[in-house]
C-alpha cells in the first residue's frame, strides 16, 4: 500500500480543545476523506455537523441522508465513485445500517463508520455512554464476514484512530468501525492534529492497468484487487451476489467457498499486522484487567488501587477490538491467574477472552447495564475477589 | 439441412454487443416479459443520445428488473434491496461526471425503497429512474406489490388485492421530480425517446413502463401471455401529456394513462448545493477541487451539451413524422 503525506487541505494543524466526535470528522478530513452521508442521532451527531461546517472548505460534500439505510448505501456508491467515505452514527441506526454492511463487505467497498455508543436496547438511554453494540458491530448482518473495528479512549485517540481506520480501510477493501461512546464522543480534551506532513495517509489502489483486465475481486485471503473509480472507462460490475474476479453473479456453492473463505482470510491471516493493544505491567501479575474505551480510563484507576492493596495487577487494553486479539490473550491467559473484564455491556468481549483463556486461568466479567462508567471500586472488587 | 448454431458468433454480432455483457447471456428473464424491451430501448436511446458510455452508470436493487445492472456493459452495480437510489445518490454526488440511471421494478423503487425514491425526488437528485411496473414481486412468486390494482390476484392476496395501490407518477410528481413519463412496454419507441430525454434533463428523471409478468401476474390472473398483454396494452393504454398526475391511478385492466406528464425546471440538489455555499462563502467555496469559476465554466458546458442532445431528439421526431412512420403524433408527445 502507498502512504503518502495527508493533503494539507484537509488538516487542522495545531493543538485544539475538542470533544471525541470533533476529532473523529477532523480525523476523517486529514485522512482525505471527503465524502460524508449520515443521519442524526444521539450522540454522534457533533461528527456530521462538524463535517458539515467543514467541506465546503476544502473540497467535499456532506449529505443528510432520509436514515441509516441511505447513508451506508450512499457510502458504497460514493467509495466507487472514486471518494474516501465515512458515516457516524449510534446503536439505533448501526442496526439499520447492517442490511449495507453485508453490501459494503460483500463487495469490498472501503468505508469508515464511526459508532458512538450509547445505552440500549432500543431507544434505551440515548444521551449516555454504553458499550453494547461490541457483538453487533461483529456479527449484525447476515452471512459470514470479518470487519475491523477500533475503541479509542480519549479525543486525541479518536483523531488518531480515525485516521488510521481510513488507512486499514483502504489496505483491505473493508469497512472499519471506530467503537467509541458517549463520554469520550461527548468528552472535550487537549487534540493536537500534527503537520499534514507527518500524517501518513493510505491513498485509494487505483488499477492503471490495460481497461479488459481489470478484475474487481481476487480471492487471494491474503490481500486484495486494487480498485476504479465509475467514469474511467473500467465499466466494472459489483454485486451483493456470490460473485467472480470480474464481479459478475457466481451462483454456486464452490464459488461461496473461495468469496466467504477470502473475506474471513484477508482480515485474519493479516491480524497481526491490524491489531494494537496497550500493555502496562503484565509481567508477573497475578490479575490481568481486560478493557476498550471509555472503561480503561476507569480501569486505571481501580487498577492503582489494586496495585496500592498489594495485588499484582496487568492491563491490557484492546485499540483494536475487532480482529479480537486471540493470540495474545490466550498467552497472558497462562500466566495470570484471574482475567478481569469491565464493560459497559452485560458481558460482550468476555466470552472472546473466555474462549481464548480457554480455561487456563479464572475469567470475571465485570457487566454494567449502561448508562454511566463503572464505579472503580467495583472493579477493585472484582480484582480483589478474583486474585483470592 | 441443418447449420449449425455458432454461440461465440452469435454474441459477437448481435446488434447489442457493444451495449450488454454478452458472456452474461442468456438472461435470467421469461419469455414474454417486458423487461428486455426497456433494456433495447435504453441501448437504442444510449447511442442515439452520444453519451459517452464511459459517463454513464446503472445501479438496480434487487428482482428480476434489479438484474438490469449485470447485463449492461457499463459501471454497473447490483445493490440491495430498494436501496439502489441511494447508492446511485452516493456514486452521483462522489463523481458529478456521471450520469447515473436506476433500473429497478415497481417492489424494490416504491415498496421497500419507497423512502428513497421519494426523498431522491424532493431533492432534485440529478439521477435517471426507470421503474418497469408489472404489479408484482416477480423474483419471490408473485406477491402483491404497492402498485398491485384492486381485486388483481396475487400470491399474498389470494382473494384479491384489497389495498390501495400507488400511482407512480402522481408519487413522483408530488414529491417534486421534474421529469415524470408513463410508458408500457407496447410503446418501445416512446419508452426510447422517453429515457433519451431523461438521459439530457437536469435533476429527477422518473420513467414508469407498464410491463408484463406472464409467468406469475398475468397466468395468476388468467390474463393470456405476453401477446395478451400487449394487446391489452393496445386497446388501454392512450397517451394524455396535458392530464393532471392525480387522475393517472390503473384500475385492474382498465384504461392507462400514459405520456410525458412533467418536465419542469429545477435547480438540482448539486446545483443548490453549489449555489448556497457560493452565495455564503464565495471563491472560498470548493466542491472537489473545483473553483467557483470552474465550476461555473462547467455548469455552463453542460447546459450548452443538454441543449444540443434536447436539439437531436427534436429532430428525429420531426423525420420519423416526416417519414410517416405510422406513430401516432401524440404519441411521441
Amino acid at each position: 500500500m502507498r502512504k503518502t503525506a495527508a493533503d494539507p487541505k484537509g488538516v487542522l494543524s495545531g493543538a485544539h480543545f475538542l470533544d471525541g466526535d470533533h476529532a473523529i470528522a477532523e480525523g476523517a478530513l486529514a485522512a482525505g476523506c471527503r465524502f460524508f452521508a449520515g443521519y442524526p442521532i444521539t450522540p454522534s451527531t457533533e461528527t456530521a455537523e462538524r463535517f458539515a461546517e467543514r467541506c465546503p472548505g476544502v473540497g467535499g460534500l456532506f449529505i443528510q441522508m432520509e436514515d441509516e439505510i441511505a447513508s451506508i448505501a450512499a457510502l458504497v456508491g460514493a467509495a466507487w465513485g472514486g471518494q474516501k467515505v465515512m458515516t457516524v452514527t449510534s446503536g439505533p441506526g448501526l442496526s439499520l445500517m447492517m442490511e449495507n454492511l453485508g453490501l459494503a463487505v460483500m463487495t469490498e467497498t472501503p468505508m469508515v463508520i464511526a459508532d458512538v455508543q450509547r445505552a440500549g436496547p432500543s431507544t434505551g438511554l440515548p444521551t449516555l455512554p454504553g458499550q453494547q453494540d461490541m457483538m453487533q458491530v461483529r456479527w449484525g448482518s447476515h452471512g459470514d464476514y470479518r470487519i475491523i473495528a477500533l475503541s479509542p479512549d480519549s479525543p486525541q485517540e479518536c483523531f488518531d484512530l480515525t485516521v488510521e481506520a481510513f488507512n486499514l480501510s483502504e489496505t483491505y477493501r473493508v469497512p472499519v468501525f471506530i467503537m467509541t461512546d458517549e463520554t469520550v464522543g461527548h468528552m472535550h480534551e487537549k487534540v493536537v492534529i500534527p503537520p499534514a506532513e507527518e500524517i501518513m495517509v493510505v491513498a485509494r489502489n487505483l488499477y492503471d492497468g490495460p481497461k479488459e483486465d481489470y478484475r474487481p475481486y481476487r480471492f487471494t485471503g491474503k490481500d486484495v484487487a486494487p480498485m476504479v473509480r465509475a467514469g474511467d472507462g473500467y465499466r466494472f460490475h459489483i454485486t451483493g451476489l456470490t460473485h467472480d474476479e470480474r464481479g459478475y453473479p457466481a451462483l454456486t456453492p464452490a464459488q461461496n467457498v473461495k468469496v466467504v473463505t477470502h473475506l474471513i482470510e484477508k482480515i485474519d491471516s493479516n491480524a497481526d499486522k491490524i491489531i494494537r493493544l496497550e500493555e502496562e505491567e503484565v509481567e508477573g501479575a497475578e490479575v490481568l484487567v481486560v478493557s476498550y474505551g471509555i472503561t480503561s480510563r476507569i480501569v486505571s484507576r481501580a487498577v492503582q488501587l489494586a496495585r496500592e492493596a498489594g495485588i499484582r495487577t496487568g492491563t491490557l487494553r484492546l485499540i483494536t477490538v475487532w480482529p479480537f486479539a486471540e493470540r495474545r490473550i490466550r498467552e497472558l491467559a497462562g500466566q495470570v491467574r484471574a482475567i478481569v473484564v469491565p464493560e459497559i455491556n452485560y458481558g460482550q468481549m468476555v466470552r472472546e477472552v473466555e474462549r481464548c483463556a480457554a480455561g487456563q486461568c479464572r475469567v470475571v466479567s465485570v457487566p454494567h447495564c449502561g448508562g454511566a462508567v463503572h464505579d472503580p471500586d467495583v472493579i477493585l472488587g472484582a480484582i480483589q475477589e478474583a486474585c483470592q | 439441412m441443418s447449420t449449425a448454431f455458432d454461440e461465440e458468433t452469435f454474441r459477437a454480432e448481435s446488434p447489442m454487443a457493444e451495449f450488454l455483457r454478452m458472456e452474461r447471456m442468456p438472461h435470467i428473464w421469461c419469455p414474454g416479459c417486458g423487461i428486455g424491451t426497456v433494456v433495447n430501448c435504453f441501448a437504442e436511446a444510449v447511442k442515439k443520445s452520444g453519451i459517452d458510455m464511459d459517463k454513464l452508470a446503472v445501479v438496480s436493487g434487487i428482482g428480476c428488473s434489479g438484474r438490469v445492472a449485470g447485463y449492461v456493459k457499463l459501471d454497473s452495480i447490483h445493490s440491495t434491496h430498494g436501496r439502489a437510489i441511494p447508492v446511485a445518490t452516493g456514486l452521483k454526488l462522489a463523481n458529478p461526471d456521471l450520469k447515473v440511471v436506476v433500473v429497478s421494478g415497481d417492489g424494490d423503487i416504491v415498496g421497500i425503497g419507497g423512502n428513497h425514491f421519494i426523498h431522491a425526488a424532493r431533492r432534485n437528485m440529478d439521477i435517471m429512474v426507470i421503474c418497469i411496473n408489472n404489479f408484482t414481486y416477480g423474483m419471490t412468486g408473485g406477491q402483491v406489490t404497492p402498485t398491485t390494482p384492486q381485486t388483481a390476484n396475487a400470491s399474498t392476496t389470494p382473494y384479491g388485492n384489497y389495498e390501495y395501490p400507488f400511482s407512480l407518477p402522481f408519487l413522483a410528481d408530488a414529491c417534486g421530480a421534474t421529469y415524470v413519463a408513463r410508458w408500457t412496454s407496447l410503446h418501445a419507441r416512446n419508452i426510447t425517446k422517453s429515457i433519451r430525454e431523461g438521459l439530457s434533463h437536469k435533476g429527477f428523471s422518473f420513467i414508469e413502463v407498464i410491463a408484463p409478468c406472464t409467468t406469475l401476474y398475468q397466468r395468476r390472473n388468467r390474463l393470456g401471455d405476453g401477446m395478451d398483454a400487449l394487446a391489452y396494452y393496445r386497446e388501454e393504454a392512450e397517451v394524455d401529456k396535458e392530464v393532471d398526475t392525480r387522475n393517472v391511478g390503473i384500475d385492474f385492466q382498465g384504461d392507462i394513462t400514459m405520456g410525458r406528464f412533467v418536465r419542469r425546471e429545477k435547480p438540482t440538489y448539486l446545483e443548490a448545493v453549489n449555489e448556497r455555499y457560493a452565495n455564503v462563502l464565495g471563491d472560498e467555496y470548493q466542491l472537489y477541487g473545483m473553483t467557483t469559476p470552474e465550476r461555473e465554466e462547467k455548469e455552463r458546458r453542460e447546459a450548452e451539451a443538454r441543449a444540443k442532445a434536447q436539439a437531436l431528439v427534436e429532430d428525429e421526431e420531426a423525420r420519423l413524422m416526416a417519414e410517416d412512420f405510422g406513430v401516432d403524433e401524440e404519441g411521441l408527445g
